[in-house]
């Protein structure tokens, strides 16, 4: 493989974070009621990575998640099925079983998930473990410690490396912005895997304080937007993490529809890695439909 | 695949009580003018009729001060600050309580978006009646040590039609807290919410005549202009602002100004780009560029032109035109049909001149006053767009390659109000800043208000401040 050398100049715009976050509130405050509202929530589920990424997971939980993924609401057949089952490697093999001759794939976290401080070969590993049992999608994460520490091109590397190890499986690199301090530092370390080969840009692991926010997803869509302006490739946005409310997945919808336009709300471009947003989804879908909110135990828990 | 994820009409269903008709608010009663005539005020994003509203003339005018002038003697000037304070606390939880009903009666009567009238006007308004109501009793800490802060007495207050119950606000609180008392004229095109202030005043129980609203045309703000105030102080066009001044000179009352602008809004190449485009895009669509500090004038450093053109142009095309009372719309209605034509007019002129015009492509309603959101590139130092205020939804595009030329363009204007800069070195922010000749800089942001804080201009966009401890000054005795 030939070594690439990471063009810096790609990384140098720069974020107010004092407009971008006055922007960000304005999107949010976007009012989205009756057919719009059910039309997000059927595209919202369609691009939903249903997640669970505990250590007590095991082979009963992931079947039930694959089940509930398959057909979310039974009884409400144009709800469709989500777009991926997110687990661990080990769990891989037993999800690609549960999810056979359905539309729904299989992602799995990598490369040393959550913290990414293994060496590369061990993530090298991790990863062709996780493609060899089956894994449709690789959600690896990006070494916050060397790219704070200003060491670009090895954090370039390794994504490379990990694409490469992927070929056509579908990759997505989560930046972990609650870690990055700065939109500044949202922008770089977008534009970079951005040039690294990412398909997705995906926001947080879900395992620190701060996950996805509605500033960080519009900073990583006006990335997106540049780097298909500049190259004429369409790369995708993930929001995973702290996504529980109905008014939060719309929020997102309308950042990715204001920002990247709606051609890019579609299950290739666009993600939302959630546990317990399936649930509240389904909630407000009922209501638009009946008028009146169900009880939480009138829906299918996992 | 365009139309999968279409926002969903949501209007704004409050309905605020407006009334048939509505009189002179004088001397705390409302009663019918002298002249016995009435005007119409519309809608302007239907056309529809909404109310009629008594049309002060010369002789109502007087009424009015002159029952100011009792107030001012008999309650105001001598009432303990501190009760005079409760009063106007009292108007700000009222604005609050009815914040939603203003802020829709605001939509219906001017055309503004309701977000806007909503998270902005109503909002701002009350915190300027609340941070007056502060100083209230505190005056003395607002002069040199050993003055003694005194009011100055009746002023008359002239408001326009863009932003009309925070003008009215930005007007009253101030005077109101030094213990003047007030004649306030709205603006013909939108009295409702001058109105209903003059309703919240009688609500609120101030003593009779403390506050008058007189609504009315021009002749009525030059008969208040010629009135036994002590005081004008004027928002509204520069043309009108320079007869204002010719009609008081010697005459020993007291003036503020606050006229028209054209400010420049500089973009260096360093600057945070998505975000100073959201910069712009707020500075000259914000109330379809009905705001006299509106950045009209937008200087970009040559080399990312094209660039900003760029982004620019992709933004215009998600600005949503239409309902101003439907909560998802950015751009409302333009406040009349004179307006309007006056916008086309100069939209005309820019592209005979040769500038070059890029519009947002949407749907433009049937009825009512509306234009889409615009800008010119080509535009040259000259041409009549980049000199006269559009007060529209129009900005000028122009270029320039270092800073000293872009403050030199910046300055390069007879008006002085507002100026825009974004760059991502604070240095060069700082000095571009010190040589911008206009009252209010912002520096990577704009168009932010707060009580707090003074807002006025330089030149022929006017004097005397608004908002903060300079607020005060306007009216106080020297």
């Amino acid at each position: 493989m030939r070594a690439l050398r990471l063009n810096e100049e790609t990384m140098t715009a720069t974020v107010d974070a004092v407009m971008l976050e006055a922007r960000a509130g304005a999107l949010s405050k976007r009012s989205i009621k009756t057919t719009a509202k059910v039309a997000g929530i059927r595209l919202a589920i369609a691009c939903m990575d249903l997640t669970t990424l505990e250590g007590k997971d095991s082979e009963g939980r992931v079947r039930s998640l694959c089940a509930k993924a398959i057909a979310p609401a039974p009884h409400l057949p144009d709800v469709p099925s989500v777009a991926a089952v997110c687990v661990y490697p080990n769990l891989v093999a037993v999800a690609k079983e549960s999810l056979r001759g359905s539309s729904v794939k299989v992602a799995s976290v990598a490369t040393a998930f959550p913290s990414g401080l293994s060496s590369l070969e061990v993530k090298l590993a991790d990863t062709q473990a996780a493609i060899a049992s089956g894994a449709d999608e690789i959600d690896m994460v990006i070494d916050r410690g060397a790219f704070l520490a200003g060491h670009y091109q090895q954090v370039f590397d390794e994504i490379v490396a990990v694409k490469n190890v992927c070929g056509d499986v579908h990759l997505k690199v989560i930046l972990e912005t609650g870690e990055l301090g700065s939109y500044d530092n949202v922008r770089a370390a977008s534009d970079l895997a951005l040039e690294a080969g990412a398909d997705v840009i995906k926001t947080s692991t879900g395992k620190v304080g701060t996950n996805a926010t509605f500033p960080v997803a519009v900073t990583m869509c006006e990335a997106i937007r540049d780097y298909a302006r500049r190259t004429g490739r369409r790369a995708g946005l993930k929001v995973a993490g702290g996504v529980r409310t109905t008014k939060q997945a719309l929020t997102y919808l309308v950042i990715v529809k204001e920002t990247l336009g709606e051609s890019w709300l579609t299950p290739d471009l666009f993600r939302i890695g959630a546990s317990s947003l399936l649930d509240d989804l389904l909630m407000q879908y009922e209501k638009e439909r009946t008028g009146h909110y169900a009880g939480p135990d009138y829906f299918p828990k996992d | 695949m365009t139309g999968i994820f279409e926002y969903a009409p949501a209007p704004e269903t409050t309905k605020p009580v407006i009334r048939e008709e509505y009189g002179l608010f004088i001397n705390g009663e409302w009663s019918a003018p002298k002249s016995g005539t009435y005007f119409d005020t519309i809608n302007p994003a239907n056309e529809q009729h909404l109310a009629r509203v008594a049309h002060a003339d010369a002789e109502d005018v007087d009424r009015a001060v002159r029952a100011a002038r009792k107030a001012y003697d008999k309650y105001w000037r001598n009432m303990k600050p501190a009760d005079r304070a409760k009063y106007i606390f009292r108007i700000a939880r009222a604005i609050t309580e009815r914040s939603r009903e203003l802020a829709v009666l605001e939509t219906l009567d001017g055309g503004k978006p309701i977000k806007e009238s909503r998270d902005f006007d109503v909002p701002t308004s009350a915190a300027h009646f609340f941070y007056y109501a502060g100083w209230a009793d505190k005056l003395e800490w607002a002069m040199r040590a050993g003055r003694q802060a005194h009011p100055i007495g009746v002023a008359g207050q002239i408001v326009p039609w863009n932003f009309p119950l925070l003008m009215a606000a930005w007007k009253l609180a101030p005077a109101l807290a030094c213990g003047n008392t007030v004649v306030l004229k709205p603006a013909e095109t939108t009295p409702l919410t001058a109105l209903a202030l003059a309703q919240i005043v009688q609500e609120a129980d101030l003593p009779p005549g403390v506050v008058n609203v007189i609504p009315g045309d021009g002749a009525t703000g030059a008969a208040l202009v010629n009135g036994e105030v002590d005081k004008i102080a004027f928002t509204g066009s520069t043309e009108v602002g320079k007869a204002i001044q010719r009609a008081l000179a010697g005459t020993g009352k007291r003036l503020t100004l606050e006229l028209g602008g054209k400010a420049a809004h500089i973009v260096f190449a360093d600057a945070p780009l998505d975000q100073a485009v959201e910069g712009i895009v707020n500075g000259i669509y914000f109330n379809q560029g009905h705001v006299c500090c509106a950045g009209s004038r937008l200087l970009v450093e040559e080399r990312v032109h094209e660039e900003i053109v760029v982004r620019l142009t992709e933004r215009l095309q998600t600005l949503r035109l239409g309902d101003p009372l439907d909560k998802n719309t950015d751009i409302g209605a333009i406040n009349s049909r004179a307006q309007l034509e006056k916008i086309h007019e100069l939209v005309r002129s820019g592209i005979d001149q040769g500038a070059v015009l890029v519009q947002q492509s949407c749907a433009i309603p049937d009825r009512g006053f509306f234009f889409p959101a615009s800008f010119f590139t080509n535009v040259q130092q000259s041409h009549r767009i980049a000199r006269e205020e559009i007060f529209g939804p129009v900005l000028s595009i122009l270029t320039f390659r270092t800073p000293d030329e872009a403050i030199e363009k910046a300055n390069n204007t007879p008006y002085g109000l507002s100026a825009g800069i974004w760059t991502d070195k604070g240095s060069k922010n700082m000095y571009v800043a010190q040589h911008m000749r206009a009252g209010v800089v912002w520096c990577n942001t704009f168009n932010q208000f707060d009580p707090s804080s003074p807002f006025g201009g330089y030149r022929e966009s006017g004097f005397g401040r608004e908002g903060g401890v300079h607020g005060l000054y306007e009216y106080l005795a020297h």
